[in-house]
């Protein structure tokens, strides 16, 4: 079974919460506004939001990369 | 060509913006930009042909696109109104600069409209909302539901935000108005004029008297380190405040008049009020109140079989984006139940809205308090009767007048 690995670029953030309203099980947002993979979310939980909170992030500081 | 060399003018391209009919809805001139989309031509009121966009992929792509300038200091950069002519004399900040220097500007706010200050925001918006419906309950029945409550919601809490006192609040609330409506380009920079002379001497004063808002922390962070001055942030709390206000105003009202005219909807909504935050982004999406969103192109490139190339205008039709069948199934029905994801209301790309998600937030209060409060709440006066802002400026109502 392929797994996946999320990151989020924090030089392209522009703190729009996209991934946290769209994921809330994967993503927060750190107390200055920037985007975070919760911890141990790293592999997105099996959650399939995740890909739909990279695709909803208005500048691509989303990545899903298959392992 | 014929034969004979004589060419056939093709028809002109529509006029863009034009002014709504329905509150609600794209003019009906502007079917035939979408029968030539996703990229076509349109004309400005001064004759000037631009890029009309209204594909929702492509506006996206666009969105995102590095070539596409803000820079309303560039001398190609469209004038979409009258009242925009001198827009070239003013250097915005964060909205009419590109990156890097927008980046820069705008990671000095991005912690004040995080998701987490924003719910710590909540208990107060809620507190404004309960007191403005208090006094309209007991001065009905019968209101304005604009200078009432859509208009008053917003405007508390970003002076809340800002810091900036809400006792001058016609002051400038007329002014930003005046500055996004007014018939020329000397009212509007006189109304901008006034509004950052406001700031700036309210800039001066909170240097000697500190307070406690963005306004404030502006000042004894970035004016005091040097890397903002004075001007700087004076514009940078007049983007705040106008932009804080008008639009969510704008949406209180219409979000209100559309959801009176889809009773079935509304009936929805109060029957699992779960639905509220889907409904907010359908309303955000269905309504498009910043329509037509204005860039310039600094380079050639090729997009949805077109050429654009530099200088270009190109403008992002957002009602008509956000209608896209290709994007949305029913596009032109208001449905609280849909997932009104990935709607360009609030943008795409870096200049996405700031503000966004506080203004989802008053939304959702606002709209939830008032129809729970007021069940029976209906407009005062027939649908087509409401006056409606032109639509070179932000989408809404100048007054909607409602009783119980």
């Amino acid at each position: 079974m392929s797994t996946i690995r999320i990151s989020i670029d924090s030089d392209l953030c522009v703190g729009s919460g996209q991934c946290a309203l769209t994921a809330p099980g994967v993503f927060t947002q750190d107390d200055d506004g920037y985007g975070a993979v919760l911890p141990g979310r790293e592999d997105g939980g099996g959650d399939p939001l995740a890909r739909e909170a990279a695709r909803a992030c208005p500048v691509g500081a989303v990545t899903v990369e298959e392992d | 060509m014929t034969d004979s060399g004589i060419r056939t003018l093709p028809p002109a391209a529509p006029v863009f913006p034009q002014d709504r009919t329905c509150p609600y809805r794209p003019p009906a001139d502007y079917d035939r930009l979408i029968a030539d989309g996703p990229l076509t031509r349109a004309t400005l009121y001064d004759g000037r042909q631009v890029w009309l966009v209204t594909g929702h992929a492509e506006a996206r792509a666009l969105l995102v696109d590095p070539r596409l300038s803000t820079d309303r200091q560039n001398p190609a950069f469209p004038v979409i109104a009258p009242s925009s002519e001198r827009q070239g004399e003013i250097r915005l900040p964060v909205l009419g600069v590109d990156d890097p220097e927008h980046g820069r500007q705008r990671r000095m706010l991005i912690p004040h409209f995080g998701l987490k200050r924003v719910t710590a925001m909540r208990p107060r918006i809620q507190q404004v909302v309960d007191g403005l419906l208090d006094t309209m309950l007991a001065e009905g029945p019968g209101a304005d539901l604009v200078r009432a409550f859509a208009l008053p919601v917003p405007s508390m809490v970003i002076c809340d935000l800002l810091g900036i006192p809400y006792a001058d609040h016609a002051f400038f609330e007329d002014s930003s108005r005046a500055m996004l409506i007014a018939g020329t380009s000397d009212e509007s920079m006189a109304a901008f004029d006034e509004l950052r002379d406001y700031l700036e001497d309210l800039v001066d004063r909170r240097r000697a008297e500190p307070g406690e808002g963005l306004l404030d922390e502006l000042v004894a962070d970035r004016l005091a380190a040097g890397e903002l001055d004075r001007n700087e942030v004076a514009l940078t709390a007049l983007l705040l405040l106008v932009a804080g206000h008008e639009t969510t105003s704008n949406m209180i009202s219409l979000g209100t008049y559309s959801l009176l005219e889809h009773p079935d909807q509304l009936a929805a909504l109060r029957a699992d009020p779960a639905l509220m935050p889907g409904a907010v982004e359908e309303l955000l999406r269905f309504l498009s109140i910043a329509d037509g969103l204005i860039r310039v192109a600094t380079e050639d490139f090729e997009i949805g079989g077109r050429t654009v190339r530099a200088g270009d205008g190109v403008m992002i039709g957002t009602s008509l984006v956000n209608r896209d069948a290709a994007a949305y199934a029913d596009p032109d029905a208001l449905d609280v139940h849909r997932s009104a994801r990935h709607h360009v209301a609030f943008g795409f790309g870096v200049h996405q809205c700031l503000g966004q998600n506080l203004a989802r937030a008053e939304m959702e209060i606002a709209l939830t308090t008032l129809f729970q409060r007021i069940p029976t709440l209906s407009p005062a006066v027939a649908p087509d009767e409401v006056p409606l802002k032109p639509g070179h400026s932000l989408q809404g109502l100048f007054a909607f007048p409602v009783t119980w």
